[in-house]
């Protein structure tokens, strides 16, 4: 049965270990003030950057798709089962699927990145517009809007909170998925962990790389909430009347 | 270089053709896979179905199931995997435990968020007509929110047979022993064991979209 790792004994990080780094137990201080600057912040940074750009045209796609089949309902089953079937298909297989085509690149982490959230997005973006009350409508056709403003100060407005359920999930899970990408690419919080693997496994690089994976999906999540409030006060305004 | 000089569709031809020069080694990993999701899926429904039918039932334990659903999508399942073989070493049960810990909240949120929401004249009713707590659970909650326990279902199964290919990484065999593995079996065997996957995980849910048919309300008032 083959693995990745190392059988021998592996210095991490080939320079002189510290003591602590030796004797690989649960968490080293040292290496971790060595090695943020070089190892550990670049990653994070890759990381942000790998799942904002997903999610950002992700998200546009997934709204252009919604609007669509929103105002044509024959779109929404194809559409829909599209999406559902990029959903299914393992995140490490997707991207080793599309290396033939894209190569080893960053292109390649962000198609399968994308495809993740579709589905998520799309899903929530058409039932979200669907549950806008017909009274909301009539009053807005009333009120002498043509379909267009209508669309975008109450359509969308009114279907922002499970817009936002969903950019919740998709993006909490875009950053959870991003760390396999350093099957592909060596970037991201997943490529201090391959290499904490390889090395003997070295558990401070694997809890602190997995922990920061971990928090910026957190704050990422909190983030949105706050972006919510801001963009619907009227949802606050109702559960305090 | 241009995304042109990257194209090479050719791989996809290497990948059949290594799928027709090694059937056996393909599916004994297969064979692995499965045993390995298998067992995971089977431990996480174990430990989840009953724990989230009955706080639904309950209607108690919201903040559990909302939360734990929050942070399971939160948890890498690389990371699981690579702190699980730090905590139980190589082999097995590192990823079936690390499995487990990913199944677990699907399953659980989905089964308590389905029977919650059962429509409560329903229940009335049944308490009415004499029903024990045990019999109004499982002959007219569980009937009712079925599906949408199977979607959750469906979605842990998903998610282990697709973390089992990142399970190769520590040892636990399968599909994915190939796809790390290109400089022995080369982008053309890479591509056949994620083809195989993919199928696996879409039969999976194929399977479960069949349970669900079956298993419809509709069609038991009908019978």
């Amino acid at each position: 049965m083959t693995s990745l790792v190392a059988s021998g004994p592996v210095i991490p990080n080939f320079g002189q270990g510290s003591p602590c780094e030796l004797r690989n137990g649960w968490f080293c201080t040292e290496w971790v003030d060595a090695h943020w600057g070089d190892t550990l912040q670049p990653a994070l940074i890759q990381h942000l950057e790998l799942a904002a750009i997903a999610i950002g045209i992700g998200f546009v796609l997934a709204f252009v798709l919604a609007l669509i089949g929103y105002k044509k309902r024959a779109f929404d089953p194809p559409i829909g089962l599209a999406a559902d079937f990029f959903y299914t298909i393992p995140s490490l297989a997707l991207f080793q699927l599309l290396v033939p085509f894209t190569g080893l690149t960053r292109t390649t982490v962000e198609i399968a990145l994308i495809s993740y959230t579709l589905l998520i997005l799309y899903r929530n973006m058409l039932e979200g517009l669907r549950a806008v009350p017909a009274d909301a409508l009539e009053a807005a056709r009333g009120s002498g809007f043509t379909d267009r403003q209508t669309l975008w100060r109450v359509e969308v407005p009114l279907a922002l909170p499970a817009i936002f359920a969903g950019l919740r999930i998709a993006t909490v899970s875009t950053i959870s998925i991003a760390t396999v990408a350093a099957f592909v690419i060596p970037q991201g919080l997943g490529r201090p962990i391959f290499i904490a693997l390889e090395q003997d496994v070295f558990k401070t690089e694997i809890l602190t790389a997995g922990g920061l994976a971990v928090a910026l999906a957190l704050v990422a999540d909190g983030f949105l909430v706050l972006l919510q409030r801001v963009l619907t006060p009227w949802s606050r305004l109702e559960r305090q009347a | 270089m241009t995304l042109a000089d990257q194209f090479r569709p050719g791989t996809f031809v290497d990948a059949l053709h290594f799928i027709g020069d090694n059937p056996g080694l393909l599916l004994a990993k297969t064979g692995e896979h499965l045993e390995l999701s298998g067992a995971a899926l089977a431990i996480a429904l174990l430990l989840a179905l009953p724990l989230g039918l009955w706080l639904g039932h309950l209607h108690r334990g919201l903040f559990l199931a909302a939360s734990v659903s929050n942070v399971g999508r939160a948890l890498p399942s690389l990371v699981l995997i690579a702190v699980g073989l730090t905590i139980l070493g190589i082999g097995f049960w590192n990823n079936t435990a690390a499995l487990v810990v990913l199944a677990v909240p699907p399953v659980l949120t989905n089964a308590y968020f389905a029977i919650d929401g059962v429509d409560r004249d329903a229940v009335e009713a049944a308490r009415g007509m004499g029903l024990t707590e045990r019999q109004v659970l499982t002959q007219v909650e569980l009937p009712l929110g079925l599906p949408l326990v199977l979607a959750g279902v469906r979605i842990a199964a998903i998610f282990v047979i697709a973390t089992a290919t990142i399970a190769a990484i520590a040892g636990g065999g399968g599909l994915g022993e190939i796809i790390v593995n290109q400089a022995s079996y080369g982008l053309g065997g890479v591509v056949a064991a994620s083809l195989c996957v993919s199928a696996l995980a879409f039969l999976a849910a194929l399977l479960l979209a069949l349970v669900r048919r079956a298993a419809s309300p509709s069609r038991a008032s009908v019978s």
